[in-house]
């Protein structure tokens, strides 16, 4: 951490992660996959701690990359639980389709 | 009118208010003894062994009886003055002052005379009558209770305890209407009496207001200094003085059966027969004409109370004579005799002679006492049976002479007939209405001397066709067993029985004396004049224009002649051409039958006041309870409801629909940021 990033950078950095969490939103909301739903809030889950970084980084302070080692470690074991969720629902439904399981709103 | 009765009203304040005489709290004793004796035969009454003894008749006759010989030495020492006695202090909250003390006067011993003494009489005779039921205990309890009761009301030196003594009464009434409480009928006289009674309650009550708010306190001594130095000092009265005895006649109306609340009183009758004796004819009732003696001063302050209590006594008198004509029950006929009594008794104090109101209350107590009694005699004795078409003749089956000498008596003192006790007291009623100066006062004595003619007549065609003629009955329902009609034996009363109704007979024949000789009118004149119901108007010579010398002589001989018709066309009729009575009721059948049936008041009450409220308490339970209170419980369970009904279509179980909520939701939360930096 030798230099603060310059506002310009930043502007960048951010640039990069709101079309990255836009990506994924969309992604999100179109597709009906499973997995690619799944892998599209990941997608948005990394946007937003290339935000925490880049902050981290302008500000000059640890603050950031302390946030991005929990995220990484939240996301790790929520992938986990998610993908385990998946094959539970494919081996039930033989389909990735969530539409399957709308059934659910009770 | 006006002026006349200021100036009544400072005579009779005058005399109330000597110097009071303290009594110890012996005195306490007159209610205590009862009250031992309640708890005693209730206790007994809750045995678990049955409540089936003749000690719960020993202690009531004991408490009873005690109580009457010290109201004996009270009378004999308060005398002709004015006695005090404090019991304890009860109510004192600021200014209001009700303590349970004792207002002893010539009047207070002379009720509560009566009231222990025909006590006594029919805790003996009941002692005899009631064994065999199973409420035995139950029974005297509540006959003990209503002594404690009554003696309170008559003792009281405040409207707060005499209120209490009042609704006591009423207490008891209620329980002994329906002492029989496995009978519907009985059940339903029960709250009949105690639902009429409320209605007279309520007006005595806002006159216990009224008349602290005018006076600044309940107590009968206060309240007529009071009104002795406002009419020496001649203050204009306001409205509260002419408000407050209508309210207090409303109560008086209520408990002593006058028109329109005398509905209760006949139906009283489910009760057993001694407890008709005591309550329904001689004590409780009358407690609104002592009420009305006891306050005459603060009646006397209203131009319009007693003229009132004048119309409505002579009006009750009458009509409940009417009907007591056409009854065929022995005791409802005694029942509404009692009510047209009362009626004599309101007409007395109204016309302004409280002598002649008391006076008949107290030879009153005596012949109706003996009257309800011998008709409990021949029910106890035939099973039940009360129709006068079904018996006859009595006089002729053996044992039961002394019922019949005593039946007799007691007749003639309800007839009117000369010498008897109600001869003195009913002549001096009716003389006193032909000379007191009053709207329409004259007219009342001719109706009164009509009613009495009528009271003869109704009299002794129960006499008559009862007692007299052939031996002819039939029992009643209560007769059980085996055998048929025919085995039937009434069996005659015994020795308490006997007893019981030849002191009554005695009474009947004899109590009228003590209003007749020395002074005005006797020794009961005297008595009465010393106490606060004192007020008489002097006749004077004036007043006497039309009528042959001295209203009192002449009053006795006409009452005499209609007594003495009155039974004479009672003999034809009922006992030497029975044929014809017969004839003469299908000749006017409808009025006849129009009297059996009541003139249908209890109709009239039921058409114009029972339905329009019922109509109204369903219009409220529709308004109120259905629509308003079960309609906001109902909202409240239904507002969330619609609510989620509203908002449920949102989930649909997309996850793409979710997904756009919350990034349009995000998204607003982020222009909403924007907008507001």
């Amino acid at each position: 951490m030798t230099q603060p990033l310059s506002v310009l950078a930043l502007n960048h950095y951010l640039l990069l992660s709101g079309v990255l969490f836009v990506i994924g939103l969309i992604g999100f909301l179109t597709r009906r996959n499973l997995i690619i739903m799944f892998l599209c809030t990941e997608l948005m889950f990394q946007a937003a701690a290339i935000a925490m970084i880049a902050f981290g980084a302008y500000h000059g302070n640890a603050q950031g990359q302390v946030f991005l080692i929990f995220i990484l470690t939240i996301a790790a074991a929520e992938a986990a639980l998610a993908l385990a969720l998946v094959v539970m629902l494919y081996r039930r439904g033989s389909t990735l389709d969530a539409e399957t399981w709308s059934e659910l709103k009770g | 009118m006006h002026a006349m009765l200021a100036q009544l009203g400072h005579s009779a304040g005058a005399a109330a208010i000597g110097q009071a005489e303290v009594f110890g709290s012996w005195t306490a004793l007159i209610p205590l003894l009862p009250l031992l004796a309640s708890i005693a035969c209730g206790v007994l009454a809750f045995r678990p062994s049955g409540a089936k003894t003749k000690w719960a008749a020993w202690c009531c006759i004991a408490g009873l009886a005690l109580s009457f010989v010290l109201s004996v030495v009270l009378a004999l020492n308060v005398g002709h003055g004015l006695g005090h006695a404090s019991i304890f202090e009860w109510i004192r909250i600021d200014r209001l002052r009700a303590d349970f003390a004792f207002y002893l006067d010539p009047l207070t011993s002379i009720m509560l005379i009566v009231v222990t003494g025909i006590g006594t009489l029919v805790a003996i005779y009941a002692s005899e009558y009631m064994w065999g039921d199973r409420g035995y205990a139950r029974f005297f309890a509540f006959v003990s209770l209503f002594i404690v009761a009554m003696t309170c009301l008559v003792l009281a030196d405040n409207l707060i305890l005499m209120y209490l003594g009042w609704e006591g009464v009423g207490l008891c009434s209620y329980l002994l209407i329906g002492f029989y409480y496995d009978k519907p009928s009985a059940v339903a006289a029960a709250k009949k009496a105690f639902i009429v009674n409320r209605i007279g309650d309520l007006g005595f009550a806002l006159g216990i207001m009224l008349t602290y708010l005018q006076f600044g306190s309940v107590e009968f001594d206060v309240i007529f200094r009071q009104i002795e130095q406002w009419t020496a000092a001649g203050m204009e009265m306001s409205t509260a003085t002419n408000v407050i005895p209508f309210l207090l006649m409303l109560g008086a109306f209520g408990k002593s059966a006058q028109l329109p609340l005398y509905v209760w009183l006949p139906d009283a009758m489910e009760g057993p027969t001694p407890v008709s004796a005591l309550i329904h004819a001689a004590t409780m009732v009358t407690a609104g004409v002592y009420l009305i003696a006891r306050l005459l001063p603060l009646f006397l302050l209203s131009p319009y109370a007693l003229p009132t209590v004048a119309w409505v006594g002579c009006i009750t008198a009458l009509f409940s004579a009417t009907i007591g004509m056409a009854q065929y029950d022995l005791k409802r006929i005694f029942a509404y005799s009692t009510v047209s009594q009362l009626g004599y008794m309101f007409m007395g104090i109204g016309v302004l002679s409280s002598v002649g109101g008391t006076f008949h209350l107290f030879t009153h107590a005596f012949f109706k006492a003996a009257l309800f009694l011998g008709s409990g005699a021949v029910m106890h004795g035939f099973a039940g049976q009360l129709d006068v078409r079904k018996l006859s003749g009595l006089w002729r089956v053996p044992g039961w002479q002394v019922v019949t000498a005593s039946m007799l008596v007691a007749c003639l003192a309800l007839a009117g007939f000369p010498l008897t006790a109600g001869f003195f007291s009913k002549d001096m009623i009716l003389a006193q209405a032909f000379v007191t100066p009053g709207p329409g006062y004259r007219l009342l004595g001719w109706i009164g001397l009509m009613t009495a003619g009528l009271t003869a007549y109704y009299t002794f065609r129960v006499f008559f066709r009862v007692f007299l003629g052939p031996v002819a009955y039939k029992p009643g329902d209560d007769h059980h067993g085996a055998h048929g009609d025919h085995h039937f034996h009434p069996h005659a009363p015994g020795p308490a029985i006997n007893f019981v109704l030849i002191v009554l007979g005695l009474g009947a024949l004899l109590a009228g004396w003590v209003g007749v000789g020395g002074g005005h009118h006797g020794w009961f004149g005297g008595m009465i004049h010393a106490s606060s119901a004192n007020y008489e108007v002097a006749h004077e010579p004036g007043d006497t224009a039309g009528f042959f010398g001295d209203p009192h002589r002449w009053m006795m001989l006409a009452s005499s002649v209609v007594g003495i018709l009155g039974i004479a066309v009672a003999a034809y009729l009922h006992l030497f051409n029975r044929a014809a009575a017969e004839r003469w009721r299908r000749a006017i059948l409808p009025v006849a039958v129009l009297a059996e049936h009541k003139w249908c008041v209890d109709e009239g009450y039921d058409l114009l006041i029972r339905r329009p409220l019922r109509a109204m308490g369903h219009i409220c339970y529709a308004l109120g309870d259905t629509l308003i209170i079960n309609g906001l419980v109902a909202l409240a369970g239904w507002t969330p409801r619609l609510i989620g009904a509203a908002v449920r279509p949102l989930q649909n179980g997309r996850l793409q629909g979710y997904g756009l909520g919350m990034a349009g939701g995000a998204a607003m939360l982020v222009i909403i940021v924007w907008w507001m930096l």
